[in-house]
């Protein structure tokens, strides 16, 4: 574990370095929120009845989004880790008395964690700031504060664990490209980065609800926002359950088999 | 003909220090310092020199070379080469010179040499008769036939210093700079690179200054070495002179340099 | 040669660096293009929804977005050398640049061409195509120069935009992470008439940054929700833009060759 701990500290201080980006970064995500709530109400005065969710439920939603942008964004990869497998660098990781899986795992998660502390609190700050129904409302029950942490911490580990998936691909595609690009655009616009998922058609949006992206940043910003109540919140919690289950289980064994062979070929 | 007359350049550096809690303290003030990179400094060099600019790491070579070729100006002090100011008159004046930065490069990674020797003929339109002539006599003095075709990032660091050099003679420049030109080369490229900057200087006259850590380079190459640290011109004669320094009879330039380093306390 | 043979030497070689990675340049266009059609695919199940915002059919709203989309594409294929300047300048490679003898503006444009855009521009000519025969536009010969004179200005100010950008870079050595808002945030929000995000932004987008000069009014006059055909002239005052953005650059530079790096 202590291992783990000071990865995470050499990761925060080495973002800290970077001040001017990190306030630029706020800057721009509370800008995009604006835009985007900004956007979201010109359509709801077009046409409330259309409107598939509360406008307050829509704004907690986005500035979620954009505060916890580092956690969620599917496209945040680390080249250094396609280059160390593409490369070969990967031969000394295996060296290391951890598993790889494992090790990578932590890394991706301190990677995030590290960026999305630095940026999220003055945002969520701010948009708490804004008037109703713009900015961000908090629950008033401490039932939708615990399922949202829930949920978040599901879908951050779901993310981490999909982005080892792609890890994990590159042993078998050399190149790292096509794999990065399709993962990215497909989850970018199925867990709801582009528009929220409520707002596709019905028809779409009941095969979308099956599929894993649907259970990353979804569930707990719909969940804090008093979007997904009930019954329909428990069951997008247990297809978080059974999505992570599936993708740990989907990278554990694929960097089994590609480890075994890389020590078949002898590097 | 490169002249310097009481030239002073400074810099501001911003302060990084170490820990957690000062990285906190920088996220919210930096502290920065001035930095004296070079303090009165005076030069003549004149036509058809061979000079060896030496001095340990951070001394000021760099910024000497990035004033003289015109990419920074200097704080104060006249610096007149041919006859122009190098940043007032820059694209006359880097018409004149050619630059190589041991460290970089200016090849194209990915098309072969001839094209980026092509583009750099249209960069400095060269005539073409000139670049005909240029670029057989430095294919023939470089051995540069059989590189030509290849791309720059299937080349050893050694033929890829070679192409590196000829392109910055392409345009037959009168003065040459070079900044650490034999780093990381082995043993046969260094004297190949060597043998063929003292032939340029022979045939064309070419003034070269040579920024260099190798002292072997300096022994071939340099008639008259520049010392400097600090930002100060510590010494400026002949290699002779550089001997006379030495700390006993059978000392190496190395330990030259190293004892001189430890006099002027640099 | 002059500076356009010039140029055409450079693309010609940036083409043939192109041809040295095949692979990888069919996936970034094709990964480029997927992202773009994300957003068209957000616009398209928006408009499914609500069939109109602030009285703009889709294909009016998809006419906008290509025209947005294709000045931001041609902007960034032509001009990625200073998107991506901060680079430039911590490899070194601005040094370099300095010594060849020519404008150093143009030896910095022309050191990077970015023919990956290309799948995002077929993109924006099917929307373009698309938007022009299925919205109902009364076009007149005055309205073709106007869409036309969209484009063009839309190109300048994108590219005055990320002059701005590579000049900052001179002084933090970095690139700044919230000029984005103006690139990356134009290309992303200016997919709808900017009207539609209200009274502040417009202003904004005409006086400080003048995006609503080449999209907003223009294309008010285009669909004929004005008749004030001076609005379909205001393209060229947004090409205005250019001029302090130079201004900026040649300050910049002054600044840099007196510090270094």
């Amino acid at each position: 574990m202590k291992k783990y701990g000071s990865f995470f500290r050499i990761r925060f201080i080495n973002g800290l370095q970077y001040r001017m980006a990190a306030l630029s970064g706020m800057t721009t995500q509370f800008m995009w929120g604006i835009m985007e709530i900004l956007l979201f109400r010109a359509f709801y005065q077009a046409s409330p009845d259309s409107f598939p969710m509360t406008f307050q439920a829509l704004s907690s939603y986005i500035w979620l989004q954009q505060a916890f942008l580092a956690l969620y964004l599917i496209w945040f990869w680390e080249s250094q880790l396609f280059d160390s497998i593409t490369n070969g660098d990967v031969a000394y990781e295996l060296c290391r008395p951890i598993r790889l899986y494992n090790m990578w795992f932590v890394r991706g998660m301190a990677v995030r964690l590290s960026k999305a502390t630095l940026r999220c609190f003055p945002v969520l700050f701010f948009a708490w700031l804004l008037p109703s129904p713009y900015g961000l409302t908090l629950p008033d029950n401490w039932n939708t504060w615990f399922f949202t942490l829930l949920a978040m911490t599901l879908a951050f580990l779901l993310v981490v664990a999909f982005g080892m998936i792609v890890y994990m691909s590159v042993f078998y595609t050399i190149s790292s490209q096509g794999v990065k690009l399709l993962a990215s655009s497909v989850s970018e616009f199925l867990g709801g980065s582009v528009i929220p998922l409520p707002f596709l058609p019905d028809k779409i949006r009941g095969v979308v609800n099956m599929l894993p992206f649907a259970s990353a940043q979804n569930v707990p910003f719909r969940i804090f926002g008093g979007d997904l109540v009930g019954k329909e919140m428990y069951l997008s919690l247990l297809m978080q359950c059974f999505w992570l289950t599936v993708f740990l289980l989907i990278g554990r064994a694929m960097e089994r088999r590609a480890l075994k062979r890389v020590v078949i070929q002898g590097g | 003909m490169i002249q310097v007359e009481h030239m002073n350049k400074t810099f501001k550096v911003a302060r990084r220090s170490a820990g957690f809690l000062e990285a906190m303290k920088a996220l919210f003030r930096r502290e920065s310092e001035t930095i004296h990179a070079l303090s009165d400094i005076s030069f003549f060099i004149g036509d058809g020199e061979m000079v060896g600019y030496i001095g340990p790491n951070g001394a000021g070579k760099s910024s000497t070379i990035k004033i003289l070729s015109g990419i920074l100006t200097p704080d104060n002090g006249t610096c007149i080469i041919n006859g122009r100011i190098p940043w007032k008159e820059r694209k006359e004046h880097v018409k004149d010179i050619g630059v190589v930065f041991g460290q970089r490069t200016q090849l194209w990674w990915d098309v072969p040499i001839i094209d980026s020797y092509e583009l750099l003929k249209d960069i400095y339109e060269i005539p073409t008769q000139t670049y005909k002539e240029n670029l057989e006599e430095l294919t023939r003095l470089l051995s540069l036939e059989e590189l030509l075709k290849t791309p720059a990032r299937q080349l050893s660091l050694g033929q890829r210093m070679r192409c590196e050099i000829a392109a910055s003679l392409l345009h037959s420049p009168k003065i040459l700079f070079l900044d650490e030109p034999t780093i990381g080369l082995d043993a046969v490229s260094k004297l190949a690179v060597r043998e063929f900057i003292r032939n340029q200087n022979k045939r064309h006259n070419t003034t070269v200054l040579i920024t260099t850590h190798d002292m072997q380079d300096i022994e071939a190459l340099a008639d008259r070495v520049l010392l400097i640290g600090k930002g100060t011109l510590l010494l400026d004669g002949s290699l002779d002179d550089l001997m006379n320094h030495r700390p006993k009879e059978d000392a190496t330039l190395d330990e030259i340099i190293a004892t001189l380093y430890r006099d002027y306390d640099i | 040669m002059n500076s356009i043979g010039l140029y055409k030497k450079y693309c010609l070689i940036h083409l043939k660096c192109v041809m040295q990675h095949k692979v990888s340049f069919f996936l970034t266009t094709f990964g480029l293009f997927l992202m773009s059609f994300n957003i068209f695919l957000g616009v398209y199940f928006m408009m499914v929804r609500f069939h109109q915002v602030n009285g703009f059919s889709y294909q009016e709203v998809l006419l906008c977005f290509s025209i947005t989309l294709m000045s931001f594409t041609i902007a960034e294929a032509f001009f990625r050398s200073l998107d991506t300047f901060d680079s430039i300048i911590r490899s070194g490679e601005f040094d370099r640049i300095l010594l060849r003898p020519r404008n150093c503006l143009f030896t910095v444009i022309c050191s990077k061409i970015d023919f990956t855009r290309i799948g995002r521009l077929l993109q924006t000519i099917l929307m373009f195509v698309y938007g022009i025969l299925f919205s109902s536009i009364h076009w007149t010969l005055f309205r073709v120069i106007v869409i036309v004179l969209m484009v063009l200005s839309g190109i300048i100010v994108f590219v005055s935009i990320y002059l701005i950008f590579a000049s900052i870079c001179f002084f933090t050595l970095e690139g700044l992470e919230f000029m984005n808002i103006f690139t990356d945030g134009a290309r992303e929000y200016g997919k709808y008439p900017i009207g539609i995000y209200g009274k502040t932004i417009v202003t904004i987008c005409t006086y400080i940054v003048p995006f609503s000069l080449f999209q907003y009014y223009p294309f008010l006059y285009l669909t004929g929700k004005t008749e004030n055909a001076w609005y379909g002239l205001l393209p060229i005052a947004g090409c205005l833009f250019l001029i302090p953005a130079i201004l900026f650059w040649r300050f910049g530079l002054s600044r840099y060759q007196s510090s270094g790096s």
